[in-house]
């Protein structure tokens, strides 16, 4: 019992800090990323290429003006930030890091919580998102936070439905379970779920743009139209809780899309290359390898959405309506009666 | 712990969270308060449903309830009732007339209840039935058909929905 408890602690912990350090580094990269794409520098003052200008936009925050105003339901004001905060932390407990470490004689899988039914809890999380948006935006008592707040979970919730389509097929493709380290394991022959599910991973790829509040998709907070969105009376380290929690929100939505379509901690050949180096199964050269694919994989997609960012201006918001529920909803439904009708005749399915 | 196990602490303790918080939706003057009030209720009841090892029930009940129906919930309010915090003053005749109907629903509750704790509770199925994969075998081989029903019940909801939203019927 106590070595559990120990064991947990532990994981918790270091996922944790790695989730918060990844976010606020990817705020330096984002800038860096920006800097190289419009051919300027981006920050370089703070320490080395500026490498502590993350810790300098905290101090900032942290050391601002607070400023709450007079008619807004206070208690909500101030839960609201916090509440975003914890629900994009959340998502993160289901992610398998790297193969199980053995210690002893135990395997300790490198996961804080191996949900049975972990999908669907994902999609539970991403919808209770929404709350610390809403709230805050209503507990603003401002029309702009209002419009956005609306705006933000209308996107969400009609996004969401197309994930959750998007899911279900993926689920049928990887042998019917719903927890995310079996999907995971079930890739390690090297052929990783996107190869039988591609049209699934871009709506899932689109939706989790959507869902994360990113551009082309950021309408809420759209400064042409809204001023600062959601949270246009939030100032100091509130407004800093709530634009770290889109950091966290990119980073974890990184990690379940490697996860589930590009094979996790899993690489072409692994068996091999493990047995030619004569590592065990379990041994921690091999959950050190595993984890380093599986972070390299989500530092790509993480500059897969800078570099979109970037790119692509801001839909309008009825393109982004029409978008999700007249192209991507039926494409999704598409996509699930495929994936059905292959794998009946792949044999996997049976009536 | 006086003489009660972990699973019997925790159900005390979400009972009562259920019961305050449900008491909370009743008693706050404001309608947004009483929504966020029945989320955290919904939240207490997921909970009943992870003690009585039915997983899968306690997150579809948290991604439909809490995500989805309190999110529309919590729209409609936001949305109509901008400026108005209270709800006006019903006159007197309506309260009495609620708090006799409410009385006879508690008597013909206790009334119900009365004499129940001598009966045994019994136990249908193996105690993983509420695990997602029994729970799946259990509903698309004995209980196909019903499954379907309800399902067809809840299209003609939808198509319902729709017609009553279309402003005008060709």
């Amino acid at each position: 019992m106590l070595e559990f408890v120990i064991y947990k602690t532990i994981i918790c912990v270091v996922i944790f800090a790695v989730s918060l350090g990844i976010a606020a580094y990817s705020t330096w990269w984002e800038r860096k990323f920006a800097g190289l794409l419009q051919d300027r520098w981006g920050p370089s003052r703070a320490g080395w290429a500026g490498l502590l200008q993350p810790l300098a936009d905290g101090g900032k925050m942290l050391f601002k003006e607070e400023i709450i105003p007079n008619v807004s339901n206070k208690f909500l004001f101030v839960l609201a930030p916090g509440l975003f905060i914890i629900t994009a932390i959340v998502a993160g407990v289901l992610i398998p890091w790297a193969p199980p470490l053995k210690i002893g004689d135990t395997f300790y899988p490198l996961q804080i919580a191996d949900v049975n039914v972990g999908v669907i809890f994902l999609l539970a999380v991403t919808s209770i998102g929404v709350y610390g948006v809403m709230i805050g935006g209503w507990s603003s008592n401002n029309k702009y936070s209002l419009l956005g707040a609306i705006r933000a979970s209308a996107q969400m919730i009609s996004y969401e439905l197309a994930m959750g389509i998007a899911l279900i097929a993926l689920i049928i493709s990887a042998g019917g379970t719903l927890s995310f380290s079996e999907i995971v394991k079930q890739q390690d022959e090297g052929v990783a779920n996107i190869v039988w599910q591609p049209l699934g991973f871009l709506i899932f790829f689109v939706c989790a743009l959507a869902e994360t509040n990113r551009a082309p998709f950021d309408l809420a907070e759209c400064e042409t139209e809204l001023v600062g969105g959601y949270h246009t009376e939030y100032s100091a380290f509130k407004l800093g809780l709530f634009l770290f929690a889109e950091y966290i929100n990119m980073f974890v939505s990184s990690a379940v899309m490697a996860g589930f379509y590009f094979g996790g901690y899993n690489f072409p050949f692994a068996h091999e290359f493990y047995d030619k180096m004569g590592w065990q199964e379990g041994s921690w050269l091999i959950s050190l390898t595993g984890f380093f694919i599986y972070f390299i994989k989500t530092l790509i997609f993480i500059s897969v959405f800078m570099w979109i960012r970037w790119t692509i201006p801001r839909f309008r918001y009825d393109q982004l309506m029409n978008l999700g529920w007249k192209a991507l909803l039926p494409l999704s439904l598409l996509n699930l009666v495929i994936t059905m009708v292959y794998e009946y005749f792949r044999g996997n399915l049976q009536f | 712990m006086l003489g009660y196990t972990i699973t019997q602490w925790l159900f005390g303790i979400l009972s009562f969270l259920a019961i305050m918080f449900a008491l909370m939706v009743v008693f706050s003057r404001n309608p947004v308060n009483s929504v966020l009030y029945l989320v955290l209720t919904f939240f207490c009841i997921a909970g009943h449903y992870l003690l009585l090892n039915a997983q899968f029930l306690a997150v579809v009940h948290i991604a439909v309830y809490a995500g989805a129906i309190m999110v529309l919930f919590l729209f409609v309010i936001m949305l109509m009732n901008l400026n108005q915090d209270n709800e006006p003053q019903k006159n007197i005749y309506s309260k009495l007339i609620a708090g006799v109907i409410g009385g006879l629903l508690l008597f013909v509750m206790v009334g119900a209840l009365r004499g129940t704790d001598h009966l045994e509770m019994k136990r249908y199925g193996h105690p993983d039935i509420g695990l997602v994969k029994n729970l799946g075998q259990v509903l698309f081989h004995e209980y196909l058909f019903p499954f379907e029903i309800v399902s067809v019940l809840l299209l003609a909801a939808l198509v319902g929905a729709i017609m009553l939203g279309k402003k005008e019927l060709k």
